[in-house]
């Protein structure tokens, strides 16, 4: 692959990434939340198969189909099953908050990622905060999301952020640890999707703010 | 040797395919002990061979054991013994119902086990995630809404701690890279050769510390542990914080003698101190207020870990065989003391602290050892967790952080006068508005033990003595904190 092309792809691979997480914020109408993050999943499997094409890596190439067969398709149509339409309760933090938390955030990941200069600069180099910044708007997900998909959704942000910075800093970890991972992370997403429905049993929703048996 | 390492791998993979397969009765109740006494005899054995010969390795170097990691095998198989063989009889009230139960067991075991044995952070890591994937339906088992609540947060909080962790590990692999050899491999990164980018390795340790220390309970990470830890039935309570806790803070050790050769020991060291002391001052502060026992135990794992984590950050031969050592005795008592709560909850019905009083005189056969426990936990003659945290208190001052060492006394202080207070509340209190409401009350002596003796008399009897006859064990652990680069 040209360099030119190469760097465009990464660019438009990362660009759309984080516009995805930025929806995944603001919007909030979680309906449309499910192809977002299916829209997420895929521009990641494609950010991996550009990488696997310029290192000439059938590894890679494997991974891609791998992630755009599960954080693509399978992860966001069970969710969109479990979650029956309505995910309930507004966010803790309206539209405005949240896009001032989000610009901030971006600023932040930014600001922590100067250490990576020492990698070398290049078009995945640059890219690498963006990485950064979807596992800090995977936070804000998590801790304003009042749903347990919502909160699921952020869990999942937060792994593609990760993803996305392992890939473009490294071409990837070992991979048997990347298998390793992905089978941890899809285990992880199973075992949030049983208790999710355990919740909805239990509680008639799922809703967190009625999880309050405990405290100290 | 290399089956040294296997055979407790292998053992647990068998023990979860049999349990599943054939749904023997005596394979489900004795399959967490087998699996424990596997991982023991592994541990020790393999402690053995490597204060002889040095380093073993297996499977084309991805499982590797020096004398840390037998230390940490005989820690996770002794634990897991005493709490699997402690709750045998307290069990089969609570595990009808699940078939699942014993195979999760031991898939804990199994994943535990791998995180010491595998000599790349990557699989440490994908080991440290897997037990929170066996342990979360444990932590559900009783399917009430406590648990279910307890569940989610545990495996919500847990697995995006250990998330931060993996962000820290790609960086760190990112850093390997581009000083041209890219590797996550123990053996490698210890020898400390490869010019690593400071900036680079700071964020990772940053990160790396903040996602295992989530995952060892240490403040101001731990709000899902007094949850997970009090809902859990009794053997998995004991499992997760008599040795899982230390688990994850042997993640931290590692990661401590990589990056402090690289960037110096003053960021994990003040990142420790501020964990360990926040963390003892949240249980001390805590532990008076809980009125469930076991939710107070769960604040007391914390407390321990706190101790851990500024021997950790203090260095040195003494205070990490100190934090060592200590982790086996709190290991002991504290899952001891969890299976002893297993069966009080048993007989009596609740862990209610204020519904639990005169248990001395009620149920002579509990209290006694639950007093034992307790006095272990407390830091009491001649346990050895007397011996080890006077041991980190002197390294601290001979480290030059006496202060913190003065404010960590304090704090402790704390802790022990909550523990005791609470403890005696159980043991002498009576509350004359429910006095006669809970069986063996009003003149029956009850002297049963309510389950197995055997393993709470090895356990504790071993807390006791092991501060003065370390002997052999004396040379593993001091080989094990060489191995952190702590060495004389």
């Amino acid at each position: 692959m040209p360099d030119a092309v190469f760097a465009q792809a990464i660019g438009m691979c990362s660009a759309v990434l984080l516009l995805s997480a930025v929806l995944l914020v603001w919007r909030r109408a979680q309906v449309s939340a499910l192809p977002l993050l299916a829209l997420q999943g895929l521009v990641l499997a494609a950010l991996v198969a550009v990488m696997g094409i310029q290192q000439g890596s059938p590894e890679l190439l494997a991974i891609a189909a791998l992630v755009a067969l599960f954080k693509g398709i399978a992860i966001p149509l069970a969710l969109a099953r479990s979650a029956r339409g309505e995910f309930g309760g507004a966010p803790l933090i309206n539209t405005a908050t949240s896009l001032i938390a989000m610009a901030a955030l971006t600023a932040l990941a930014y600001a922590v990622s100067s250490p990576l200069d020492a990698l070398g600069s290049g078009p995945t180099i640059q890219a690498i905060p963006i990485g950064i910044a979807l596992v800090l708007f995977g936070f804000l997900l998590l801790v304003t999301g009042r749903h347990a998909i919502a909160q699921l959704i952020g869990f999942l942000v937060i792994d593609n952020g990760t993803a996305t910075v392992a890939i473009l800093s490294s071409g990837g970890v070992p991979i048997i640890v990347e298998l390793g991972v992905f089978l941890d992370v899809l285990l992880v997403i199973l075992i949030l999707y049983v208790l999710t429905g355990r919740i909805q049993d239990e509680y008639g929703n799922a809703d967190l703010d009625d999880l309050t048996e405990l405290h100290d | 040797m290399a089956t040294l390492l296997i055979a407790p791998l292998a053992t647990c993979i068998l023990l979860v395919l049999a349990t599943v397969a054939f749904h023997r009765d005596w394979l489900n109740r004795f399959a967490g002990i087998i699996a424990s006494s596997a991982v023991l005899a592994s541990g020790a054995a393999s402690a053995v061979v490597v204060l002889g010969d040095g380093e073993l390795t297996a499977m084309n170097g991805l499982l590797r054991a020096d004398a840390l990691t037998a230390f940490m095998l005989v820690l996770i198989g002794a634990v897991g013994l005493n709490a699997t063989w402690g709750s045998l009889a307290a069990r089969d009230a609570s595990e009808g119902r699940a078939t699942t139960y014993p195979a999760l067991v031991v898939a804990f075991l199994f994943a535990m086990s791998l995180a010491v044995l595998a000599d790349n952070l990557g699989i440490l890591w994908v080991a440290i995630e897997a037990t929170t994937i066996t342990t979360a339906f444990l932590v559900g088992h009783h399917r009430t809404r406590q648990s279910l609540e307890a569940a989610w947060k545990y495996v919500v909080l847990g697995s995006v701690g250990v998330a931060i962790a993996l962000l820290g590990i790609v960086l760190l692999y990112s850093a390997t890279v581009a000083a041209g050899s890219p590797t996550l491999s123990w053996t490698v990164l210890d020898q400390a050769t490869m010019p690593l980018d400071p900036g680079l390795v700071r964020m990772a340790a940053g990160l790396m510390l903040l996602g295992f220390a989530t995952k060892a309970g240490l403040a101001p990470m731990h709000s899902w542990l007094p949850d997970a830890h009090s809902q859990a039935p009794a053997a998995v309570s004991g499992l997760m914080s008599g040795v899982l806790l230390s688990v994850a803070f042997y993640g931290i050790l590692r990661v401590q003698a990589v990056t402090d050769a690289v960037i110096g020991p003053d960021l994990m060291r003040n990142l420790l101190i501020a964990g360990g002391l926040l963390s003892i001052a949240e249980a001390g502060t805590l532990i008076l207020r809980q009125r469930d026992l076991k939710r107070m135990l769960a604040y007391s794992s914390i407390e321990h870990m706190g101790i851990i984590a500024l021997a950790a950050a203090i260095g040195g031969p003494l205070a990490i065989g100190a934090a060592l050592l200590h982790m086996l005795g709190h290991g002991l008592a504290k899952s001891s003391i969890f299976v002893i709560s297993g069966r009080i909850l048993a007989v009596d019905g609740t862990t209610e602290i204020s519904r639990l009083h005169s248990l001395l005189t009620r149920r002579r056969g509990v209290a006694i050892p639950f007093l034992a426990a307790m006095a272990a936990l407390l830091g009491m003659p001649p346990f050895a967790l007397f011996f080890t945290e006077v041991a980190i208190i002197i390294a601290g001052f001979q480290r030059g952080l006496g202060w913190v060492m003065a404010v960590a006394v304090a704090l402790l202080l704390l802790a022990f006068v909550g523990l005791g207070r609470q403890t005696s509340n159980i043991m002498f209190g009576a509350d004359p508005d429910h006095v006669g409401d809970l069986p063996g009350a009003a003149g029956q002596r009850d002297r049963s033990w309510h389950g197995p003796r055997v393993p709470l008399m090895i356990a504790l009897g071993a807390t006791g003595v092991i501060g003065f006859v370390a002997g052999p064990f004396a040379s593993l652990l001091s080989e094990a904190a060489n191995v952190l680069g702590a060495g004389p």
